[in-house]
């Protein structure tokens, strides 16, 4: 069978097995469609999240990002990581005990204010949407790189598969497949990893692949010789080249991390549980198996790019025949040509490839003496790590087709789980809980279901015509949630004080100045012209990076909440009694919606 | 002990093992992994310097123990301050 047949037949397997469990799987009442009928065993609920939260960028994009950064690129691994900690600590058990079904509706009981819950609504759709774009474009992507179906259709049937199970079994639906989907993912990371590992260190676990020696007998280290050659060609070291200073390097890590815990797609995957302490364990069992994916993408990176720049570099450089002919090229370097991942140009007309960094002086001083002519690699795109990777490693034709069902399975579970998040607080916290109290239990499910189909119709609708700040989407969605919710949120549960005007002035605070400075460096909805401060180093405050901004915006959050309650006095008894409540397990029972 | 007495006794137990555990992660991620990474990664650990391998691994596998020891821990603290679940 060739390629195409294969990856349509194993892409085809796997939807078919989303469908079966949408089936089998329907939502009958409210409570079975927001949060699954609080009935998912920990170990379960931990798998779900782990898809939940690993998006197409964390399968396809990461390790590429790692390959590129080098040690630089542990601001992704530890703030994607860390923010569990938090989540467990801080949030997820007392939530749990709350026991209702929306982060708004948390923040409007706690604070006692409908306009508390209607910011939070209003931060968590931001946050969101801004976020399912990524997943749309990624399913985009996939379909019309490996299945030879255009975007707008490769889109049409993401949707269509989200729609039949989301609508059908809302949250319900969304775990069951979500188990599945991480399945499928976990399988097609691993197994190109298992082998590349095992081809460059005789190690299968990758995690202690990329501290061993090398197979080839020099018994040099893995890390060592990266480094090496990547000096040598003007890359700089590997495991110590930071991209950014050292504080924009904490800042952004605490905001990924802070961002992550107030990610309301995430955290309402924990009221599915039936405990409190369940709660608390389903955290940990997440982070064991995101875990799996994310200690494995860094030694996917590291040997992905040893491998590419070996293929390249065949020989000593500077040697007349150190360097690959094109004419000799593998065919994996010419199939990811024709995609326009890589390019190749001939610039000093030798036949030959050369790949280095013509940017640092000595290096490109060093290379004039050679006879290059610059950079030959004029293009690299960091995907290609991941996706390339069973080709470079010579796996058969099934290991890529999974890998493209992985692809689509990461972009799939979190695409739905923030479309859930996205309809629950509309047909929830707006309709039921603020426009029409009195609706009834069918009418509330209906509701629900509709809101979802539109949240898919928007959602498509954006993938289709993606707005000019798509790019920047997913770090504005960490900002926002850092310095709007998780706030909120932790004051919530951790200070008695914290009053209704606290909150509100606090959660408009924090995303207010975030906002301000992403678009005063950035452009107004990320349009260029509009930077009205440039995007230069010079005007950052205190040097911080835009990106990493949500830390700052959670620190005044934080700030503001607590100045203004304290001189508006604390909440009402009821409130505070409220807050005693949820801090300890004794009495968490079943959700209720009212 | 009255209930709330009892109840403000197991959150404060709450409170500070969690600060515990916190300085720990904070210790993990932020200061071997990022703050003191050059000084650590002068220290090897087969063919991986210290630093780097916390920023890009430890981290990590510390996040998982610490999520571990909080659930087994906080577990006991129900017990003994009776607000377990029914």
């Amino acid at each position: 069978m060739d390629l195409q047949t294969l990856t349509y037949v194993v892409v085809g397997a796997t939807f078919a097995l989303y469908i079966g469990i949408a089936i089998w799987a329907r939502a009958s009442t409210t409570g079975e469609f927001y949060v699954a009928g609080k009935g998912i065993h920990p170990v379960a609920n931990g798998m779900a999240t782990a898809a939940d939260w690993m998006s197409a960028a964390s399968f396809i994009s990461m390790a590429g990002l790692i390959a590129f950064f080098g040690y630089g690129g542990a601001v992704f691994l530890m703030g994607w990581t860390g923010g569990y900690v938090l989540l467990a600590m801080l949030l997820a058990p007392y939530l749990r005990k709350f026991g209702k079904f929306t982060v708004p509706e948390f923040i409007g009981e706690r604070y006692y204010s409908q306009a508390a819950r209607i910011v939070a609504v209003i931060c968590l759709i931001i946050a969101s949407v801004t976020y399912v774009i990524g997943q749309m474009k990624g399913i985009g992507v996939a379909f019309s790189r490996f299945l030879a179906v255009s975007y707008d259709a490769g889109l049409y049937i993401g949707m269509g598969i989200v729609f039949i199970y989301a609508v059908l079994g809302g949250m319900k639906g969304i775990t069951y497949t979500q188990i599945a989907q991480y399945c499928v993912l976990i399988t097609a990371y691993t197994i190109p990893a298992i082998f590349i590992s095992l081809q460059l260190t005789g190690n299968p676990l990758p995690q202690l692949g990329l501290g061993s020696t090398m197979a080839d007998g020099s018994g040099t280290f893995l890390l060592d010789r990266l480094d090496q050659v990547l000096t040598e060609l003007g890359f700089g070291s590997y495991t110590d080249k930071f991209r950014i200073s050292t504080i924009n390097m904490v800042v952004y890590t605490f905001s990924l991390m802070i961002g992550t815990a107030g990610l309301p797609h995430v955290i309402i995957r924990f009221f599915t549980v039936p405990k409190v302490k369940d709660a608390r364990s389903s955290a940990g069992w997440a982070l064991v198996f995101i875990a799996i994916l994310y200690t494995a993408a860094p030694a996917v990176g590291a040997m992905a790019r040893l491998n590419l720049t070996n293929t390249i570099q065949t020989g000593e450089i500077g040697s007349p025949t150190g360097n690959l002919a094109y004419a000799d090229a593998p065919q994996w370097f010419l199939n990811w040509e024709k995609t326009g991942l890589l390019k190749y140009e001939d610039k000093n007309g030798d036949g030959r490839i050369q790949f280095y960094n013509d940017k640092n002086p000595d290096m490109a001083a060093k290379a004039a003496s050679f006879g290059w002519k610059g950079n030959e690699m004029v293009k690299v795109d960091r995907d290609i790590m991941v996706l390339a990777n069973p080709e470079i490693a010579g796996l058969p034709n099934w290991v890529i087709a999974i890998v493209v069902a992985g692809g689509l399975a990461a972009a799939l579970s979190t695409a739905a789980g923030l479309l859930l998040a996205i309809a629950s607080s509309i047909s929830h916290d707006l309709l039921k809980g603020v426009f029409m109290p009195d609706i009834s239990e069918k009418g509330e499910l209906l509701a629900s279901r509709i809101a979802m189909a539109g949240a898919i119709a928007l959602a498509g609708y954006l993938g289709l015509n993606p707005p000019d700040f798509a790019a920047g989407t997913v770090a504005l969605a960490f900002g926002l949630a850092a310095s709007s919710i998780f706030p909120a949120l932790m004051m919530g549960i951790f200070s008695i004080h914290v009053n209704r005007e606290g909150a509100i002035a606090g959660m408009i605070a924090g995303i207010t100045i975030t906002l301000l400075y992403v678009f005063q460096h950035k452009g107004i909805m990320f349009i260029k012209s509009t930077a009205f401060l440039g995007d230069m180093k010079p005007n950052w405050f205190f040097t911080i990076e835009p990106n990493a901004f949500g830390a700052i915006g959670a620190i005044f959050n934080f700030a503001v909440a607590l100045t203004v309650s304290k001189l508006t006095g604390d909440p009402p008894e009821h409130i505070q009694a409220l807050v005693e409540d949820i801090r300890v397990p004794k009495g968490a029972g079943t959700a209720t919606g009212h | 002990m009255t209930l709330n007495a009892s109840a403000a006794a197991y959150w404060k137990a709450n409170v500070k093992l969690v600060s515990i555990l916190l300085v720990i992660w904070f210790v993990a991620s932020y200061l071997f992994g990022i703050i003191l990474v050059e000084p650590l990664n002068s220290i090897r650990m087969g063919g991986y310097q210290l630093g780097f391998w916390f920023a890009q691994q430890g981290s990590i596998y510390t996040f998982l123990i610490l999520i571990y020891v909080y659930a087994t821990m906080m577990g006991k603290l129900d017990r003994e301050h009776g607000v377990e679940e029914d």
